[in-house]
């Protein structure tokens, strides 16, 4: 189990949120001119890396908020974490991106 | 190939059975294949086998990175059914439930499938009614399957407890007779046996690590023992189907998710079927060698570590102890993790790409094993005429495009 730093709680056990799959796909403008190979890609096709996944993650079971997470699916470790609307770190920044642990 | 049989057994007894030949042989890969597939599971193997068996196409060779069987062949809780909500996957489903049920004769090599039946329960009206629309589906289409109650369950497995007092309370459940179990590992061992004795060259410790791909069509792969030429390639990678399909620059509806099983010390024999229960997600059988197999759910988030949480596993053990409360002290042995190709319809891709003579078969996620050899059958058909079989042409990779689901999802009943 992970355990996640939320950006406005801080740490607590993963099983207080829920995740999200991944992060930045964005919500076509303009839906009506998409083709249906534009679509299928937005509903339906995935990176799914094996290495850092920017994914998103709602802390569900408390402040109800989302937030992005940087993750390497083969070690499971948290690279980064940011909130949403932010840049996505570049990889050798990953590690300045964890929030402050508040004492809880 | 030398046949197994009683009087190769008696044989072999006389010299203390230190002349058995080798199962398969483990040659070097050659330059040039007439198709190659790419990771040694059960489906890859199949595959092999059929192209060789059905389609007379020898000049094969089948990478594995690993050693075969080492995937979610070798780690999944080994459930055979075909009972299938829609008419594509209840098809196709049930082609692998006609070749399983002649397999060990077919590959001289005893898979140990057994016939012991599969129930599904239900515990909330919403669930009988699925489980009602869902056997009649199946026995339109041909496939066996009957609706129980819960006093039927009970006389079925003793142990069961269907109290109405349990937290969940069982109402009923469908119950599949011709489904079962087989050896994981000698399905892989049997179909690598049966390809290599038609030629199939199996290759192990050989990762894929790219494609060649000229004027739009696949000439090759890159491996770790080099280039490998061929103008077909069949990818069955389960888990890693994302990683290859980017070698090619496909893209693929597929995440993948740790999915995660575990055994207990073995016992005498308690439990002579199949239970699956999705609603409180867990499903139990027991081994020859008397092992309870217990499968649970998947991690939310995706992943390519072997491995889970235990959070997932303490809430899939409290499920099978409030189905069995006999079980309560028994002890686990053993726990681990695989990884699934999870698709959006929990239906597979079979299917030809955008790249010419390369093919994807993947998407299984948590419930491919049962269909090893109809996988296998219909890709090699696939992979042979460069179209797809009828039963496997709704499975294109362009449904995500064309919007043409099936969506197994609920239906199915259970995820495995
Ligand atoms: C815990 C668990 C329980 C399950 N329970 C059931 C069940 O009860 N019933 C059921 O029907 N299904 C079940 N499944 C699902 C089932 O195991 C899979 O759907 C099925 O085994 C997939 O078959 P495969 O042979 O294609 O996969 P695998 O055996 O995983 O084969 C894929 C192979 O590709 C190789 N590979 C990957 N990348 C490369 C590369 N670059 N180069 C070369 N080789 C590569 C891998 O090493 C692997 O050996 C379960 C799965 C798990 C993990
Ligand atoms: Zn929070």
């Amino acid at each position: 189990m992970l355990q996640i730093t939320c950006p406005y709680c801080g740490p607590r056990d993963q099983d207080e949120f829920t995740f999200g799959g991944e992060a930045h796909i964005v919500r076509p403008l303009d839906p009506d001119s998409l083709s249906e190979r534009e679509w299928g890609d937005y509903l339906f096709m995935r990176e799914n890396p094996k290495g850092n996944h920017k994914e998103q993650w709602c802390h569900s079971a408390a402040c109800g908020k989302w937030f992005n997470v940087v993750r390497d699916t083969v070690t499971y470790e948290i690279k980064a974490i940011y909130k949403v609307g932010e840049q996505a770190p570049e990889e050798e920044t990953c590690k300045s991106h964890q929030p402050e642990p508040e004492n809880d | 190939m030398q046949k197994y049989s009683i009087f190769s057994l008696a044989k072999n007894a006389l010299s203390y059975h230190k002349n058995w030949e080798q199962a398969w042989r483990s040659p070097e890969p050659k330059s040039e294949y007439d198709a190659i597939i790419v990771g040694g599971g059960g489906h890859g193997l199949a595959t092999a086998y059929y192209l060789a068996k059905e389609h007379g196409i020898t000049n094969v060779a089948v990478l594995e990175k690993g050693w075969i069987g080492g995937g979610n062949t070798g780690r999944n809780t080994t459930i055979v059914r075909s009972n299938y909500l829609w008419d594509e996957a209840a098809h196709l489903y049930e082609k692998a439930m006609k070749l399983w049920e002649g397999l060990s004769q077919d590959l001289n090599y005893n898979v140990m499938f057994s016939q012991r039946g599969v129930f599904n329960l239900g515990h909330t009206l919403q669930d009988m009614r699925d489980i009602e629309r869902r056997v009649n589906a199946n026995r339109l289409n041909g496939i066996d399957g009957v609706v129980m109650n819960a006093e039927e369950i009970k006389e079925r497995i003793p142990i069961i407890n269907t109290s109405p007092n349990a937290r969940y309370p069982i109402l009923g459940a469908s119950f599949q007779p011709r489904g079962g179990v087989a050896r994981h590992d000698a399905v892989a061992w049997g179909f690598a046996r049966g390809a290599d004795a038609r030629g199939v060259d199996i290759i192990q410790n050989c990762e894929v690590t790219g494609f060649r791909r000229e004027n739009g069509a696949v000439v090759g792969v890159e491996t770790s023992k080099g280039f490998i030429k061929s103008n077909k390639i069949g990818v069955v990678a389960a888990g890693h189907s994302s990683v290859l399909a980017e070698m090619a620059e496909l893209r693929m509806p597929i995440e993948s998710h740790p999915l995660q099983a575990l055994v207990s010390e073995p016992m005498k024999p308690v439990l002579d079927t199949v239970v699956m229960s999705n609603a409180v997600h867990g499903y139990v059988s027991q081994s020859d060698k008397g092992e309870l197999v217990i499968g649970a759910g998947v991690d939310a988030y995706t992943g390519y570590g072997q491995r889970g949480s235990l959070s997932i596993i303490e809430g899939n053990i409290a499920a099978i102890v409030e189905l069995f409360p006999i079980f309560s002290r028994v002890r686990q042995l053993r726990q681990w993790g695989g990884i699934v190709d999870v698709c959006p319809d929990a239906c597979p891709i079979i299917s030809k790409t955008d790249v010419k003579g390369l093919y994807f078969n993947c998407g299984w996620g948590t419930g491919g094993f049962k269909a090893t050899p109809g996988s296998g059958w219909v890709f090699a058909h696939t992979i042979a005429k460069d179209e797809p079989h009828e039963l496997n042409a709704a499975f294109d990779v362009n449904r995500f495009y064309t919007g043409a689901l099936i969506d197994e999802h609920g239906a199915a009943g259970v995820a495995h």
